[in-house]
């Protein structure tokens, strides 16, 4: 069938779906839905509009990126504005088809907001609620609207337009028009896209080969994940479009094995791709073929380099090799070979699907179009956003995220992942482009925003990501293997009371050290997180070290629990939940911890019921304060 | 070589570049790859011994001990590491009377602690069985698990 009429087709389905005289129903159903209970929530839905003898669509989206508000349901009937609702329990559920679909009285308490589809509402428009309106969605355009599995819904919404524009083109003007949009590597350094291209394009070679990252080995991040559950033949089109431009006639999707759906959902849109003839040989009939693969990433952070990605690929152990030659000139079994990331690629299926100047619209002067990030830790609106290149981080946390909550003062933000640093609240100003954030030490990274709070210990999270870096180092170098293992002890030292005031020194000398002399990507940015903690939260390194306290209640060897006698009405259930038996007291009396017993577990501060809140954990320990006193 | 590993490989041409396909797919029908497993993939692949070896250990996937009917995978990300991941596992482990990486004796549950699932907004998560458990405090834990406790 011609292309045309295949989109044609695609309209009309699209058309009697959102002006559908029946309701239509859609639920987000990507891990962050399923893990709240959206597949109750569908089911309930299925079950109660039969029972009650009502025709309507049920349909399955992705995320719309309010992971807080899940199970989030959308509603389209006739003459109502598209209106969507959030946090939808079974009971919810039963409401809406029986209250709203068949009385017409709405759920107000859970409506987010609307998208006014011209029929007029006095509901809030959902790109104006707070948590939507600094944002702008290129890449995620479709995510949470359209139902992944079904191709025509992509089709209807632009899809696969710049695939069928750039067959038309030559491979130097798609370049340019790369060049012209100013896009920039969405994995980490930000290396202009069109250039890494231009050498892949220009290099030698019989067959040249295109790699899409998707192995999101960040801890904190799920920008990826997102996308291929909820919009994957976004990827698909912009892995197209540049395999054109570069002359590669295979294809990878190197994607985690973690993420079950997404594999699931990548597969069916290759398969269905492959069937309207947009994959395989002489694509709509033209002279370029293109075979799209996907291998499982096998659980591996340093496979996220490109060249252990390259050598995953090939069946051996993920180790980086030295570069040059790049890969855009020897990669996959030395072919030329480019690697993009995930949101790079559907980034050029959006400049495609519109135009260079478009795209250009958005971001800084260096700093083009959107990033996707994952909004996490400790900040009240969890999820994925997407922003303009530019935004000050203080937006992001405080106008999208709502701030830190239950009161707690904000501490530092967290980006690029174990590679990246730790920003704290006096450099919240910075715009997040990729030269700011590598003035203040950090990098953009793939896009996790990690919030921290008074409670979270900076020397405790700097050792995290120097355990994670030591464990995920490949051992090929030294200094990262042996480098990343003396920063470890050291810090393991400090928050367990033994270190020494030297040792912050001697861990900043051996960063830099490891920073210079390691191989790949993985060494070269192991040492950031803990540079970072140390250059913006000195003290808490001091407070370690000399006063042997952890003032965040975190590290547990510099801590203590203690019970508030006014509070303890001795009610006994932290006695008998103890596992060391240092709770001592009768039932009734006001019972006490022996600190020299107690091992910090934490179980009767979890256990003691919140009326009474009788134990709470103090910096320091005990006899150290009573000492003080004296 | 057992029935359900000629099965396995019928799906494969047999060239190195499987070795990591192949060893995921063992994995994947019988739980953990076995020693015999091993040596039947390096014969299959017609690569030393070694090189099935060096690859399946490098990859945090691969494991050599068969895995509990119920498995459960921590979530030791940094969303969940800063919302509490550790006092998590220390419960996990209280509930099922194993530790990290082990499985229990009757084999009906296992711990592995993995990077990052990519839940990182319904910090702190586990996958119980490939279902993944969110916002998870100790009571949670313990309401999850009771069944397990004798």
């Amino acid at each position: 069938m011609d292309i045309n009429q295949v989109i044609d087709n695609a309209n009309v389905e699209w058309d009697k779906l959102i002006k559908s005289k029946i309701p239509t129903i859609l639920v987000g159903n990507a891990t962050c839905g399923r893990s709240a209970g959206s597949q109750e929530v569908i089911d309930t839905l299925k079950e109660e509009t039969k029972k009650q003898g009502l025709n309507c669509n049920i349909l399955e989206t992705g995320c719309i990126g309010m992971c807080y508000l899940e199970p989030i349901v959308c509603i389209y009937k006739q003459g109502y504005p598209l209106t969507f609702y959030s946090n939808i329990g079974k009971q919810d559920a039963i409401d809406l088809v029986n209250s709203y679909l068949i009385n017409d009285k709405n759920l107000d308490e859970k409506i987010i907001g609307v998208i006014n589809n011209g029929v007029k509402s006095d509901l809030p428009d959902l790109y104006n609620i707070p948590v939507m309106k600094p944002q702008v969605r290129l890449v995620l355009q479709n995510c949470g609207i359209i139902d992944p599995t079904n191709l025509n819904h992509y089709l209807a919404n632009k899809g696969y337009i710049g695939v069928q524009k750039i067959l038309n083109y030559t491979p130097e003007q798609i370049i340019e028009e790369v060049k012209e949009s100013g896009l920039r590597g969405r994995g980490g350094a930000g290396f202009p896209t069109w250039r890494k291209w231009t050498f892949c394009k220009e290099a030698k070679g019989d067959k040249k080969y295109l790699i899409c990252n998707a192995d999101e080995g960040d801890p904190g991040a799920f920008m990826n994940r997102s996308l291929l559950e909820g919009d994957p033949h976004s990827l698909l089109e912009g892995m197209i479009i540049a395999a054109y431009a570069i002359g590669a006639d295979t294809g990878y999707v190197y994607c985690r094995a973690e993420y079950p759906l997404a594999l699931v959902r990548l597969k069916l849109a290759i398969q269905q791709a492959t069937e309207k003839n947009l994959i395989g040989d002489n694509i709509l009939g033209s002279n370029f073929s293109f075979h799209i693969k996907i291998k499982e990433g096998a659980g591996a952070f340093v496979c996220g380099e490109e060249t252990a990605l390259i050598a995953s690929i090939e069946g051996e152990r993920g180790m980086p090799r030295p570069r040059p030659p790049f890969p855009a000139v020897s990669g996959l079994w030395k072919k030329p070979t480019i690697i993009n990331n995930v949101d790079t690629l559907a980034s050029v299926a959006r400049i495609f699907q519109n135009d260079a100047k478009w795209f250009s619209q958005y971001g800084t002067e260096k700093s083009k179009g959107t990033k996707t990030f994952a909004l996490v830790g400790k900040v009240k609106n969890t999820g994925l956003i997407e922003v303009p290149l530019g935004i000050s981080l203080k937006e992001i946390i405080f106008d999208i995220g709502g701030g830190v909550p239950n009161g707690k003062k904000f501490k530092a933000v967290q980006t690029g992942g174990p590679s990246g640093g730790c920003v704290p609240a006096e450099l919240l100003d910075i715009p997040v482009d990729y030269e700011s954030l590598a003035k203040v030490g950090t990098i953009m990274g793939s896009g996790g925003l990690v919030v921290m709070d008074e409670d979270t210990c900076m020397v405790d999270v700097a050792r995290y990501f120097l355990d994670f870096a030591q464990k995920e180092s490949c051992g090929e170098c030294a200094p990262c293997r042996l480098g990343t293992k003396q920063m470890l002890d050291i810090l393991e030292d400090i928050t367990s009371g033994k270190g020494q005031i030297e040792d912050i020194d001697l861990l900043e000398r051996l960063g830099n050290g490891i920073k210079k002399g390691s191989l790949c990507g993985l060494g070269q940015t192991a040492p950031n997180p803990v540079l970072t903690t140390i250059r913006y939260f000195r003290n808490e390194y001091e407070d370690h070290i000399l006063h042997k306290k952890c003032t965040s209640r975190v590290c547990k060897d510099l801590i203590y629990y203690d019970i508030i006698p006014e509070k303890c009405t001795g009610c006994h259930i932290c006695f008998k939940s103890c596992p060391v038996k240092a709770i001592s007291g009768d039932p009734k009396n006001t019972h006490f911890i022996n600190q020299d017993l107690c091992i910090k577990c934490g179980i009767c501060k979890d256990k003691c019921p919140t009326k009474f809140n009788a134990i709470e954990v103090y910096p320091g320990s005990k006899i150290m304060e009573g000492q003080d006193n004296e | 070589m057992s029935t359900a590993l000629s099965k396995v490989f019928s799906e494969f041409e047999g060239k190195t570049e499987e070795l990591i396909p192949v060893l995921q797919k063992v994995q994947e029908v019988n739980g953990f790859l076995a020693e015999s497993s091993m040596t039947d993939i390096a014969k299959f692949l017609k690569v030393p011994l070694s090189k099935v070896y060096g690859a399946a250990t490098f990859y945090a996937q691969f494991r050599f001990k068969p895995k509990g009917k119920n498995h459960i995978m921590l979530c030791r990300g940094t969303a969940c590491h800063v919302k509490g991941a550790p006092r998590i596992l220390e419960e996990i482990e209280t509930q099922l009377g194993i530790k990290e990486g082990e499985t229990s004796v009757d084999l009906e549950y296992s711990i592995e602690s993995v990077a990052c699932i990519g839940a990182c907004s319904l910090a702190p998560c586990a996958m119980v069985n490939n279902k993944v458990e969110a916002n998870l405090t100790p009571q949670k834990v313990e309401k999850i698990f009771s069944k397990a406790k004798k």
